[in-house]
């Protein structure tokens, strides 16, 4: 059992995350976030490992990791 | 009273500032003020302090902005070309509000110039050498005994408007040597809570001179303002000279101009001439209440180490109301006792 | 499920100002977690640059003060030598510290200062919208060398690990980089290792850390990271450039 959070105030959307998630269950929200961006949201939480190196590569510490 | 000792104008300045509770100074070596720097060298570890040469003296003045952030008195010292590469720190200490004492043994410009004593940085000093509205308290001081008394000053005032003092003295003053009174001074040295110390126990202190939001940094322009205004009610300073309401030609000198400037004084008066002087001792702010009342004067002379500059605050200060003469030497030349009676003479007749 | 990872303490509320996918804002983390990790974020002073990272006081959250283009090596020095006790670091881009601020970032560390700087090379101005750095790749195109740099007009890029590891009074230098998470987590040790010395009196200390700029590169985050690995690692060797300054 594993998950994250992406605090969607605190993201720009660049996709590192995504890039660098092993399991690939990271995109992109088409919901926009305070500040015009569009989020990273994870999409299967079943498969996370909480492995963290989505929130290692966030630039944005957006991110926050359970496991 | 205590014992008098005899000491050299550099020396002087070194001294009172370590009586004075400073422990932290950064420099770098420049004519005519070395003694200064080598007498903290000295100094410095014997009283537990903090002696640095650095690279440079924009080094030298970012380490002093380092030192005020962290709390502790500091000064630095250089005369007229270091004192220049400075005021792009001097700008940043007076943006982010932190006192310090910068200490100007002037030597004659523009450009390299020469070693010999001049007061041609008033200019710099006064109306700002560097970017941005701000104003530099500047003392000038015109005996070895007043170099330790404005030193001291320097920094109780610094501290108290949070904001950068300048010591503005010539190599003149740097090289005489005087019997002084040190005295039992002690300087009353405030805590001082916005200063980085860590943030144990409290939330994050921050020390900056950047406020993106133009409206935060008008803001900040109008409370500085607010503050320069508040000097400038309180801390004019002057030493009147036979100034009164029978004087009827006045001299306004300031620093070692100001020694001369006196016995040419004393000489007209002897003459019969009803002459006095005026001899500023904060140059910013610069003493206006001194000039309140001008009844019986017909003249004023102002004589300057240089080209003409704190005439054009003389001549703010009365404007208008009476002739604003100017008498002045550069170039590491000074006006003679001889020639500044000459020009009294000159304007009397 | 526990939480294992969450921003640090040292990292404050305010969200960064940095641009999508810089890695800028890595490099921040590292800098708090090692902080906090360490636990020194009371005592810990910063410095921030002119540049990107001007205001790098608004996102970690402990005291400090910003410094003029290039002088934080100065201001540094003259806080630890009020405050030997506390923990004083610079956080520095290359324009910053490898052009205007070259003399104080060399004169620190020959002091062996006991402070720590963070020196974050992208090889770019990035604040003042993408103009050559003293760390341009040889044919890199900028605002400023728009027919790339070339050696016969702008000369070489400065590399600063290997030049200040020269230097008797320079403790720990090593370069490392943030494109990878096994890279972060070696940049994240050397960050940390750059601290500890400091707590154990010794500096000076000083990890340059390449890192991207997507907006002056003109690239994709990702494209910007693989641009990284194949442009600045080739000239800007990763590793250990010096550990432990020489003593008497």
């Amino acid at each position: 059992m594993a998950k994250i959070e992406v605090n969607a105030d605190r993201c720009k959307g660049c996709l590192l995350c995504a890039e660098f998630c092993p399991k690939k269950i990271i995109k992109q929200s088409d919901v926009l976030n305070s500040k015009g961006y569009y989020p990273a949201m994870q999409t299967e939480p079943e498969k996370c490992v909480g492995c963290a190196a989505c929130a290692k590569m966030c630039p944005d510490v957006a991110i926050t990791v359970y496991r | 009273m205590g014992e008098k000792v005899l000491m050299k104008g550099n020396e002087a300045i070194g001294e009172a500032a370590v009586s004075a509770g400073c422990r932290h100074f950064f420099g770098y070596p420049i004519t005519p003020q070395s003694e200064l720097p080598a007498y903290l060298a000295k100094k410095m570890p014997l009283v537990g302090g903090v002696f640095l040469q650095a690279e440079s003296e924009i080094s030298a003045i970012n380490m002093v902005y380092g030192a005020a952030c962290a709390g502790v008195r500091v000064m630095t010292s250089s005369s007229s070309p270091g004192v220049s590469l400075k005021q792009e720190g001097i700008s940043y200490l007076a943006g982010a509000e932190l006192p310090v004492l910068v200490c100007n043994v002037q030597r004659a410009g523009p450009g390299l110039g020469t070693i010999q004593p001049s007061q041609a940085d008033y200019f710099q000093a006064v109306k700002g050498g560097g970017h941005g509205d701000y104003r530099l308290i500047t003392l000038s001081p015109s005996s070895v005994q007043e170099i330790i008394d404005l030193i001291r000053l320097g920094f109780d005032l610094a501290d108290k408007y949070k904001t950068p003092a300048m010591f503005l003295a010539d190599g003149m003053l740097g090289q005489l040597m005087e019997p002084v009174d040190l005295g039992e001074y002690k300087s009353e040295i405030k805590e001082k809570p916005w200063a980085l110390s860590g943030c144990e126990g409290r939330a994050k202190n921050t020390v900056t001179s950047i406020w993106i939001n133009p409206e935060e940094m008008e803001r900040h322009n109008i409370h500085l303002q607010e503050k320069y205004a508040e000097i400038k009610k309180n801390e004019q300073r002057w030493e009147n000279f036979h100034f009164d309401d029978e004087a009827e030609f006045l001299v306004v000198a300031h620093g070692s101009m100001a020694r001369i400037a006196k016995s040419a004084v004393i000489k007209a008066r002897e003459e019969g001439i009803k002459a006095s002087l005026i001899r500023p001792i904060t140059l910013w702010p610069f003493p206006e209440n001194a000039f309140s009342s001008l009844k019986s004067l017909k003249k004023i002379l102002v004589v300057e180490m240089n080209m003409g500059q704190m005439v054009e605050d003389v001549r703010l200060v009365v404007n208008g109301r009476i002739p604003v003469e100017f008498f002045g030497r550069a170039g590491g030349m000074f006006p003679t006792v001889e020639q500044t009676l000459g020009k009294i003479r000159g304007l009397i007749k | 499920m526990q939480k294992v990872f969450e921003k640090p303490v040292s990292i404050d509320e305010k969200p960064f100002s940095y641009c999508a996918g810089c890695t800028h804002g890595i490099i921040h983390r590292l800098v708090a977690e090692s902080i906090d990790e360490l636990g020194i974020r009371e005592k810990v002073i910063g410095v921030a640059p002119v540049g990107c990272s001007v205001f790098a006081y608004e996102f970690f959250n402990f005291d400090m003060c910003s410094a003029a283009h290039g002088r934080a090596p100065a201001v540094a020095t003259g806080i630890k030598r009020a405050r030997p006790e506390n923990i004083v670091f610079t956080y520095q881009g290359d324009g910053d510290l490898a052009a205007i601020g070259t003399a104080e970032i060399v004169h620190a560390a020959a002091r062996a200062e006991k402070i720590t700087t963070i020196f974050v090379n992208n090889a770019i101005y990035g604040m003042t919208g993408g103009q050559m750095a003293p760390t341009t790749l040889v044919g890199q195109k900028t605002d400023t060398t728009p027919y790339g740099r070339k050696v016969e007009n702008q000369g070489y890029p400065i590399k600063v690990a290997e030049m200040l590891s020269t230097l008797e009074g320079a403790n720990y230098i090593e370069r490392v980089t943030v494109i990878s998470p096994a890279h972060v987590n070696k940049a994240k040790a050397a960050i940390k290792k750059a601290f500890q010395y400091q707590i154990e009196g010794k500096g000076f200390n000083l990890i340059e850390v390449l890192s991207t700029c997507p907006s002056c590169w003109g690239m994709s985050p990702i494209k910007a990271i693989e641009w990284l690995k194949a442009n600045m690692i080739p000239h800007y060797p990763l590793g250990v450039y010096k550990d432990g300054a020489k003593t008497e």
